[in-house]
């Protein structure tokens, strides 16, 4: 039924303003204590105009706050095959265990006897990033995955420095996440662009084409972005060591192999790991996320500090640069030790799983890629043959003279009720779909969701590309326009002025 | 296990209609002899109780800061974070949402991001702020990278009342990039005045970056800085670790910054051993087009209805790649958000009485140990924190309160480790959260440790 309601809300669906539009002077949430009135110390720079907050009572920011909560679609509401971000289950065990107040009410700059536990913790968790990839030595301090490629590259950087080689060429797929090349940039390195084979690896005769005496090394996702594994990893490691460069390796996709194969038996010299996406850390609508990094025995002695060791009885942290012999860290990533808050979420889900746990979990998000392929390769377009990792990914040609595009369909799959697939991503694939569908979610829901998608392609087939233009129908808001956005940007509220 | 839904015969099914027989065989690319055939060697898998029984053992090994008189600070603060907070980042629909890729169903995140940068932009008194950064230290570096890009210079100043931390992740940051980093550390007994820090800026200088209260908890007024920055072309960068002291002091956009970034952790977050915080970060409507991280920017939608999107990102590393404003991805969602809600919970009243309550707690712990022989105060001027010298180094006192339940502060060899000339100081910060009964323990204790 189509009509428009007075107040504009729909239902469970209610319009709310922005908290600046509905302060009042003289409210708040909170109760202080009265100021005593003591002569300030503040260097006469006492703040002497207002900051122009609005005040609102505590039962109006709660509501406020819940009302925004339904206007957002996660993981915890429905399938959300976001391919290459990972949206397993977030188990609520481990927002517990991170609120306990001898883990999360710890000052970084506590003395070392005060923090044994917290110490201990980091260490416990360094251990098993440490079996499960096999590596030898691992730095926690990076705040997220595209920190760890930062610290990654960073140590291949001082590792040539201290070689005295002035290689800067850098070799990463086409196929790669935006963040290498920006990485390998920041860094000091020049970016040179790897092809890919028609089967969605790394072209391997092109690859040792580019080899030289200026590589510094390579970026290569694996199991790759397309959700391949390359099968050709170890000729890759092989080459580039032959060559006198380094193996950085992007774990974003770990989750795939975890608990079934090591990176370390693949030849390489650096890989973060992305907490969140392999080891259930909450995304938070965008954070904080955590990247621990692992290194070979090559790169080991470059990580930044602060880095864990044990000594004695106990344990201690290694905050200075010349502290330790043998070791030459390229500098600091972080205010303080990395994202404990992470690392504790990630120890629970890591206990919780077990080693047993772990290798089913990459098993059946496998498991579930494949099946969700198998239900669909004969509809849609599989952008390469054989099967894929743990995601997989189509290109466009299946919607063909439809007139409907990659996106237009993305926005029918939400009126459907589920978050839709990555778009657009790798940039390799025309018109990318790439479905994620991890290993938490059931065969039923994933059958529910391949039936919707294939009644929306028959749609898009029968003719209705008007349909899909504008979806979607049912969502809180419609298609917004981003153009607008963009080309005056408005960032911020601002009172109305007379 | 009780987070995979798979039956035995769900996975028999499902590998019948791949036409596979073995999970194995969908790993058919991995190489010879990678493929592992039993799990790794670590323990398996446990039951919520005992996991928990686990993580509570770590737990009991630590002083929770909270459980003793404590006074720590130098970058991480104490503050009572209401109870709401924590309900409203527990929602699912806030904890286990993405990054707003589709803006039709991530309304709420857009929404709160919206406000998070209004209120960031007010609170430094700038006019536009980003999503988030990872941390005041990482902010830091960013601005000044940032600045580099905007005046097309190669070098920055950085005064000595930054916290040596936020100049290492600086100098970190810099150091691949060919920019030079100059200037010194500094001391609690001589300020860098602005004609000093002149003295630093040259025709290749991109910003010089001011802590604003400094390491060391003085506060300094740097409307002259601004403007000599701006005579020789250069950026003034304000630092700040403190967000709730703006609630108290005049803003750094009032002195004429262009950027101002530093760590919001105050607000909303808890102490976490030092992460995740959420760093802040603000500049003018001029250098909105360099800034790093992620933007949200209102709109309409299809009706002609109000709503929100992530925007500007041309200069972001998913379009730009190799040429991006950083290489910022996930940033730090939900410390915002806790941010948000708390601000939200403040509003104008409450953030400036929150901000003076600090203040007066503070010159209350001032006076208590100034009157402590062997202690003296070394700040004229300080909102929560400051600088105390020692008669005997502060390490070792600092040990030795924690044997009397003192939490003291930080000693400012921890931070200067290299630095013997500053081992007798000690950095004592005081939040609304400490009672005068902390303040009257930590004088006892110091009183005990100083005779």
């Amino acid at each position: 039924m189509n009509f428009t309601t007075h107040t504009g809300n729909r239902g469970l669906v209610i319009e709310e303003q922005l908290i600046f539009e509905q302060g009042q002077p003289g409210r708040t949430g909170v109760d202080l204590p009265e100021p005593k009135g003591t002569k300030s110390r503040l260097g006469g720079l006492d703040r002497d105009s207002e900051v122009g907050l609005p005040g609102l009572s505590e039962p109006q920011v709660v509501r406020h706050f819940t009302r925004l909560s339904q206007k957002n679609y996660g993981i915890d509401a429905g399938f959300f095959p976001l391919g290459s971000c990972t949206m397993k289950h977030n188990p609520r065990l481990n927002e517990k265990v991170a609120r306990l107040p001898g883990l999360a009410d710890l000052h970084p700059m506590q003395p070392e006897s005060t923090v044994q536990g917290a110490l201990e913790l980091i260490d416990q968790c360094a251990h098993w990033l440490l079996v499960l990839t096999g590596m030898p030595a691992v730095s926690m301090s990076p705040a997220a995955g595209a920190q760890g490629e930062l610290c990654g590259m960073m140590a291949i950087r001082a590792a040539l420095d201290a070689r005295g080689e002035n290689r800067r060429r850098v070799l990463v797929p086409e196929s790669a996440h935006g963040t290498n090349p920006a990485t390998a940039a920041a860094c000091g390195f020049t970016v040179d662009s790897i092809p890919a084979t028609e089967d969605g690896r790394v072209d391997l005769a092109a690859f040792e084409a580019k080899l030289g005496d200026d590589v510094a090394g390579i970026m290569l996702t694996n199991p790759n972005t397309c959700g391949l594994f390359e099968r050709d990893v170890r000729k890759i490691a092989d080459l580039v060591h032959e060559a006198g460069g380094y193996f950085y390796c992007d774990g974003a996709n770990f989750n795939a192999i975890v608990g079934r194969v090591r990176p370390a038996d693949l030849g390489i010299d650096a890989m973060h790991i992305n907490l969140h996406k392999t080891f259930s850390t909450p995304h938070g609508g965008g954070g904080p996320g955590s990247g621990p990094v692992v290194f070979s025995e090559a790169l080991a002695p470059f990580a930044p500090i602060p880095y864990v060791v044990k000594k004695g009885d106990g344990f201690h942290l290694v905050e200075t640069a010349d502290e330790e012999d043998g070791m030459q860290p390229f500098g600091r990533l972080k205010g303080f030790h990395g994202q404990m808050g992470m690392f504790i979420r990630a120890l629970t889900y890591m206990k919780s799983h077990g080693a047993d746990g772990l290798r089913q979990a990459s098993g059946d998000a496998v498991l579930n890629a494949n099946y969700l392929l198998a239900r669909l390769k004969d509809k849609l377009s599989v952008a390469f043959p054989g099967y894929c990792m743990h995601e997989a990914l189509f290109d466009d040609s299946f919607l063909k003279d439809t007139g409907v595009s990659t996106l237009d369909l993305a926005k029918a799959i939400i009126d459907e009720g589920f978050h839709p697939m990555t778009m657009y991503f790798p940039l390799v694939v025309h018109g990318a779909l790439l479905i994620e569908p991890t290993e938490t979610e059931t065969k039923e829901s994933i059958d529910q969701f391949c039936d919707a998608i294939l009644s929306l392609v028959a749609k898009a087939e029968s003719g209705d590309a008007e349909f899909f233009k504008n979806a979607p129908y049912l969502t809180p808001r419609r298609r917004l326009d981003e153009t607008a956005a963009a080309r005056k940007p408005v960032l911020r509220w601002k009172p109305e002025t007379a | 296990m009780r987070y995979l839904p798979l039956t035995r015969a769900d996975r028999a099914a499902m590998l019948d209609t791949i036409g596979a027989s073995s999970v194995d065989e969908l790993y058919g690319d991995v190489p010879e002899g990678a493929l592992l055939d039993a799990p790794v060697d670590l323990p398996s898998h446990l039951g919520e109780m005992q996991v928990e029984r686990d993580m509570l053992a770590l737990a009991g090994k630590n002083m929770g800061a909270s459980s003793v008189p404590s006074f720590l600070g130098a970058g991480a603060y104490r503050h009572h974070v209401p109870a709401t907070v924590d309900y409203v980042i527990q929602r699912g629909e806030f904890l286990t949402a993405y990054t707003p890729y589709q803006p039709e169903i991530a309304q709420g995140t857009l929404q709160y991001l919206f406000e998070f940068q209004t209120q960031v932009a007010s609170i430094t008194g700038m006019d536009v702020a980003n999503a988030s950064m990872w941390d005041g230290a990482t902010s830091c570096a960013e601005a000044v990278l940032m600045a580099c890009r905007a005046t097309r210079r190669k070098k920055a100043v950085l005064s000595g009342g930054l916290h040596p931390h936020y100049r290492e992740v600086t100098e970190t940051y810099c150091q691949y990039s060919d920019t030079e980093v100059a200037g010194r550390d500094g001391h609690p007994e001589h300020q860098a005045t602005a004609e000093e820090l002149n003295d630093l800026i040259d025709d290749q200088t991109a910003c010089v970056v001011v802590q604003y209260p400094d390491v060391f908890g003085r506060i300094q007024d740097h409307t002259q800085l601004a403007d000599l920055c701006h005579a020789k072309g250069a950026l003034l960068v304000v630092v700040f670790t403190e967000a709730v002291a703006f609630g108290a002091v005049k803003s750094p956009g009032s002195f004429g910054a262009d950027i101002v970034c530093g760590e919001g952790q105050s607000i909303g977050n808890a102490l976490n051993y030092g992460g995740p915080y959420v760093g802040l970060f603000a500049t003018t409507q001029k250098l909105v087009r360099q800034m790093p991280g992620r933007l949200c920017g209102e709109t309409v939608d299809q009706d002609g209805k109000r709503g929100f999107v992530l925007t500007l990102s041309t200069r972001e590393q998913h379009i730009r790649r190799e040429k991006a404003t950083s290489n910022i991805c996930t940033n730090s969602g939900l410390c915002s958000l806790a941010f948000t809600v708390h601000m939200s919970l403040l509003g104008e009243d409450g953030y400036r009485r929150l901000a003076t309550l600090n203040h007066e707690n503070a010159c209350k712990a001032a006076d208590a140990i100034d009157a402590v022989d062997g202690a003296s105060v070394v700040n004229d001027s300080f909102f929560n924190e400051f600088t105390v010298k020692l008669t005997k180094p502060a390490a070792d006192v600092v040990e030795t309160l924690v044997a009397k339940g003192v939490l003291a502060g930080v000693p400012l060899s921890r931070l200067y480790p290299n630095r013997s000339d500053l081992d007798n100081y000690l950095l004592v910060a005081v939040t609304e959260t400490n009672t005068d009964e902390d303040i009257a323990a930590l004088a006892d204790a110091l009183k005990e440790a100083l005779a």
